[in-house]
């Protein structure tokens, strides 16, 4: 008794009635039950359709695994019918990842071999869908037969199969290169079409295909020039043109043969400017047709007549009305503008008013494009473009321009002022999406334009004035107020309409800064830090300083705690260092870290947590914002201000400029031995991750005490670490111990030594070391030579 | 290469779908929701070229259908355009009215695709 079975309309009919997902994975559900039970029952009738309903429901997305087997037997059956679901269910539910696509391949086999030219189709379409390479393998050859046959139906479906064939097994591309040059005579231009994909998908996969296939170019160039001669014809038209897809292939085919070679190139020349000149370009299709085409002029050695025609129809795409050929345009042109770029530039108007563009794909191409295209000689103009658009950009596309611009304007600035202008235009309108490195890089920008520290502070103070909430701008604009706020206070400025500002307010917004809900943080540091440095530049309001630096004293945060305790030290014990202290900055530099630069400069005003370090030093980063401030105002090494910092800086800084020897002096008492003085310190070792640091003292007459620390950059600790060093004869040496073995990872900490050098003869000081040590298992040991002792440690 | 064809409808639900590339069973629903949701979210005046993830979608509108195809970067997407309204042409022709009807004849369409495919744009 066979059940009767719902057909497949009805089914579908059924499932999209279902209101809710519920509901359908309900229908669905007792309908795999049935199947399941029918497909149990051995029932061949029904077996069609049941396999395409499953099928549909493997669409929406439900498992149907069950139906592999009754695949199987559909497809032996010899019904063309059963054949035909059976096939198509092959070709969605099996793949290369089951065993039971191997089953197929007899079948696929014998039905190659049919008397029905569709049924050789079918098994061709499934064999060129899911073949596995076991299966490409043993048909290979029947494939190849077909190519030959007759009928141009199995040509076609042979050629795609064979495409199939050739990517999963790229051996067998030997096997079909004669079959293919004879189909390239074919008038049928599904047996062409197929046969172009064959050849393109042989070339892309072996470069010595590629060689032979070269010769084809004239026969190619000759069907192309049918294509685009020939009158109407019905059977392949496609809005006017003839078989625009064939003609799209054969060029990408041509660009592949072309590239990297100068004769082929030559002989497809005339075609190309022939496709180009005479393409109707009204249609999509035609449009497309002459993209194809400019892709090709661009990727083969052309002659540079060619190159300009190809540049001119991309300006021509740039103004169509249709929004795809914009967006294709501005993305060949994205492509081209490395290596043609004056060809582009020529273009440059028409970009920057696609920025204006409604069409959001549109506008980031035309983003990267214009920046691409800033050089110092359109910079001005550029920016006068951009600097609105990142005004109504959406969020997606503002940190892009804002570094953009950020680059664009340190590479091609005509002037310092402008440069400042354009950053601070940048930070007004897109402050919160800019990045973290920029306040740093801003601030050293400003400290090394020193004529216009009027001008700037006049201009920050302002923009503070309006906004607040922009973190960036208001953490460059306290700093400056901090540096330069007696500049401020004078009230004049030559380029700026000077505003009166007196103590008082200036005071007053720095306090704001400081109590707003809206400052970050670090933006509140700053604005104590611009506070105390205002406490010697102001006449008459300190005592208001020192109020709010004491009650900050009790902070809740840290960081601000910290600062307000160091602060209220200065102003109770050590008053008469302050001025000294909170001098203005010294000129910075900003650049990669120096391993070996002997002078290094402290980078920077404030910093969060460790970012540029200079010279050989690398400081713990917690420990490095609340001990940094502090020296970026002494501008010296200090390891402690007793009761502010946990832990004592191992390693000191050497070689600051502008600094008061009596500053160091006063504060060496404080300092309990740490080393400071004159000689530099240099890094002795440093590969593998595992560097060593020596800095000097010298004792009295000709001793020297030289004290190593050894750190480990890399993910995992050094055990067992041992230091041995060897010194020219007339030199003594000295090894104390050492104050552990182990060398933590990722800088956590360090290992130090004392060594004592007696150097009577004062000799050119040089020393060969050996170390050893153990990371991740294996030891290790080296030796290395140094001899870049500066020269105050021996003379 | 095609990595993907979909037809869809207004509501999200897909009506006919065809990978040319392995892609897991579970990954495919939630592949079709994040593709018909970029398509949909997209207004009259906008390309109808997607940029999602490392591969580009080509949609096209006929009244409630979408139908978008997934390619990657090598191919010429002005000529997927086309292709599209190739392939809705000749479901026109076969079935001689397009939209809820041929969905219904699924399987027909099936073999259309994959044909279709072939002779036009298979790789």
């Amino acid at each position: 008794m066979a059940p009767s079975s719902v057909k497949l309309q009805e089914l579908i009919r059924v499932i999209r009635t279902a209101k809710t997902q519920a509901e359908e994975r309900g229908m669905i559900q007792k309908e795999c039950a049935d199947i399941r039970s029918a497909f149990r029952d051995e029932d061949p009738a029904f077996r069609c359709r049941n396999v395409a309903k499953l099928l549909y429901m493997h669409m929406l997305g439900y498992p149907a695994h069950f139906g592999q087997m009754e695949c199987l037997k559909l497809i032996a059956s010899p019904r063309f019918t059963d054949k035909r679901v059976g096939y198509l269910g092959a070709m969605l539910l099996l793949d290369e990842r089951h065993d039971a696509s191997l089953l197929i391949t007899n079948s696929i086999k014998n039905d190659l071999n049919h008397s029905s030219q569709y049924i050789q189709g079918l098994a061709l379409c499934t064999l060129g869908c899911m073949g596995s390479p076991e299966m490409c393998r043993d048909l290979a050859t029947e494939v190849e037969r077909l190519l030959k046959a007759s009928n141009s139906y199995i040509k076609k479906k042979a050629a795609l199969a064979a495409v199939h064939i050739v990517r999963k097994v790229p051996e067998l591309i030997e096997l079909f290169i004669p079959a293919t040059k004879r189909l390239l005579g074919e008038k049928n231009h599904g047996v062409l079409h197929g046969t172009v994909i064959l050849i393109t998908e042989m070339c892309e996969r072996s470069p010595d295909t590629l060689r032979k296939y070269r010769k084809v170019v004239p026969e190619l160039v000759q069907i192309m020039k049918g294509l685009i001669m020939s009158g109407y014809s019905p059977e392949h038209n496609v809005a006017g043109i003839s078989d625009p897809f064939l003609q799209v292939r054969i060029l990408c085919l041509l660009r592949i043969l072309g590239h990297h070679d100068g004769d082929a190139s030559e002989a497809m020349n005339d075609i190309l400017a022939q496709v180009a000149t005479n393409t109707d370009t009204s249609k999509n299709a035609g449009n497309a047709i002459l993209y194809e085409t400019v892709l090709t002029i661009m990727d083969i050695r052309s002659e540079s007549g060619l190159r300009v025609l190809a540049v001119n129809i991309l300006g021509r795409f740039l103004l169509n009305n249709d929004k795809n050929i914009r967006y294709i345009a501005m993305m060949s042109l994205l492509k081209m503008v490395q290596t043609d770029h004056n060809a582009v530039q020529r273009h440059r108007g028409t970009i920057v008013d696609c920025l204006k563009d409604t069409d959001a794909s549109v506008k980031r191409k035309a983003l990267d494009l214009s920046l691409a295209l800033v050089n110092a000689h359109n910079v001005r103009s550029m920016m006068k473009e951009l600097l609105p658009f990142l005004d109504n950009c959406p969020p997606e596309l503002r940190s892009d321009c804002a570094s953009g611009v950020f680059l664009a304007a340190e590479k091609f600035a005509p002037s310092k002022r402008w440069h400042i202008d354009t950053i601070l235009r940048v930070l007004t309108t897109a402050g919160s999406f800019v990045r973290d490195e920029t306040v740093p890089n801003l601030i050293v920008l400003i400290t090394n334009a020193s004529e216009l520290y009027c001008y700037t502070v006049h201009k920050l103070y302002r923009a503070v004035l309006n906004d607040i909430s922009q973190q960036p701008l208001v953490q460059v604009a306290s700093w400056c107020i901090g540096e330069y706020g007696d500049l401020l206070l004078t009230g004049v400025c030559e380029d700026v309409e000077p505003m009166q500002v007196t103590e008082d307010e200036v005071l007053d917004v720095l306090e704001t800064l400081l109590q707003s809900h809206m400052s970050s943080p670090a933006t509140r540091a700053y604005a104590l830090t611009a506070l105390m440095k205002l406490s010697t530049r102001i006449r008459d309001n300190v005592d208001r300083i020192r109020k709010v630096v004491s009650i900050y004293g009790s902070c809740i945060d840290v960081e601000l705690q910290q600062r307000a305790v160091e602060y209220n030290a200065l102003f109770k014990k050590y008053d008469h260092m302050r001025s000294a202290v909170l001098e203005r900055m010294p000129l910075m530099e900003k650049g990669s870290p120096n391993h070996n630069d002997q002078s290094a400069l402290i980078s920077n005003g404030e910093r969060e947590g460790g970012g540029e370090t200079q010279g050989g030093v690398k400081l713990q980063p917690p420990v490095a914002s609340q001990t940094m401030d502090l020296l970026d105002l002494i501008g010296v090494p200090d390891a402690s201000l007793p009761e502010a910092l946990p832990q004592p800086l191992s390693q000191p800084l050497t070689g600051q400029t502008g600094i008061e020897s009596s500053v160091g002096g006063e504060l060496l008492d404080l300092l309990g031995g740490i080393d400071f003085g004159g000689i530099p310190s240099i890094t002795a070792y440093n590969k593998n991750g595992l560097s060593l640091e020596f800095s000097f003292q010298r004792e009295q007459g000709s001793l020297l005490t030289i004290t190593l620390q050894a750190r480990n950059s890399t993910a995992s600790d050094m055990t067992e670490f041992i230091f041995q060093a060897a010194v020219p004869k007339t030199v003594q040496l000295q090894l104390q111990a050492p104050s552990g073995d182990v060398v933590p990872a990722m800088n956590r900490g360090s290992v130090s030594q004392s060594i004592l050098i007696n150097n009577p003869n004062r000799v050119a000081l040089k020393m060969r070391l050996r170390l050893s040590y153990s990371v991740q298992g294996s030891s290790v040991q080296d030796v290395a030579e140094v001899s870049n002792f500066p020269a105050q440690a021996w003379q | 290469m095609i990595k993907f064809f979909l037809m869809v409808n207004k509501q999200g639900q897909t009506r006919l779908s065809k990978y040319f590339e392995h892609v897991e069973i579970h990954k495919r629903t939630s592949l079709e929701a994040d593709v018909i949701k970029s398509c949909l979210s997209r207004t009259k005046d906008e390309c109808s070229f997607v940029e999602y993830k490392d591969f580009k979608l080509v949609y096209r509108q006929y009244a409630a259908l979408f139908i978008v195809i997934g390619v990657d970067e090598a191919e010429n997407e002005l000529a997927v355009y086309e292709l599209v309204h190739n392939f809705v042409e000749v479901l026109d022709k076969y079935f001689s009215r397009v939209h809820s009807c041929f969905s219904l004849h699924l399987e027909r369409v099936g073999y259309n695709v994959q044909p279709g495919q072939s002779a036009h744009y298979f790789g």
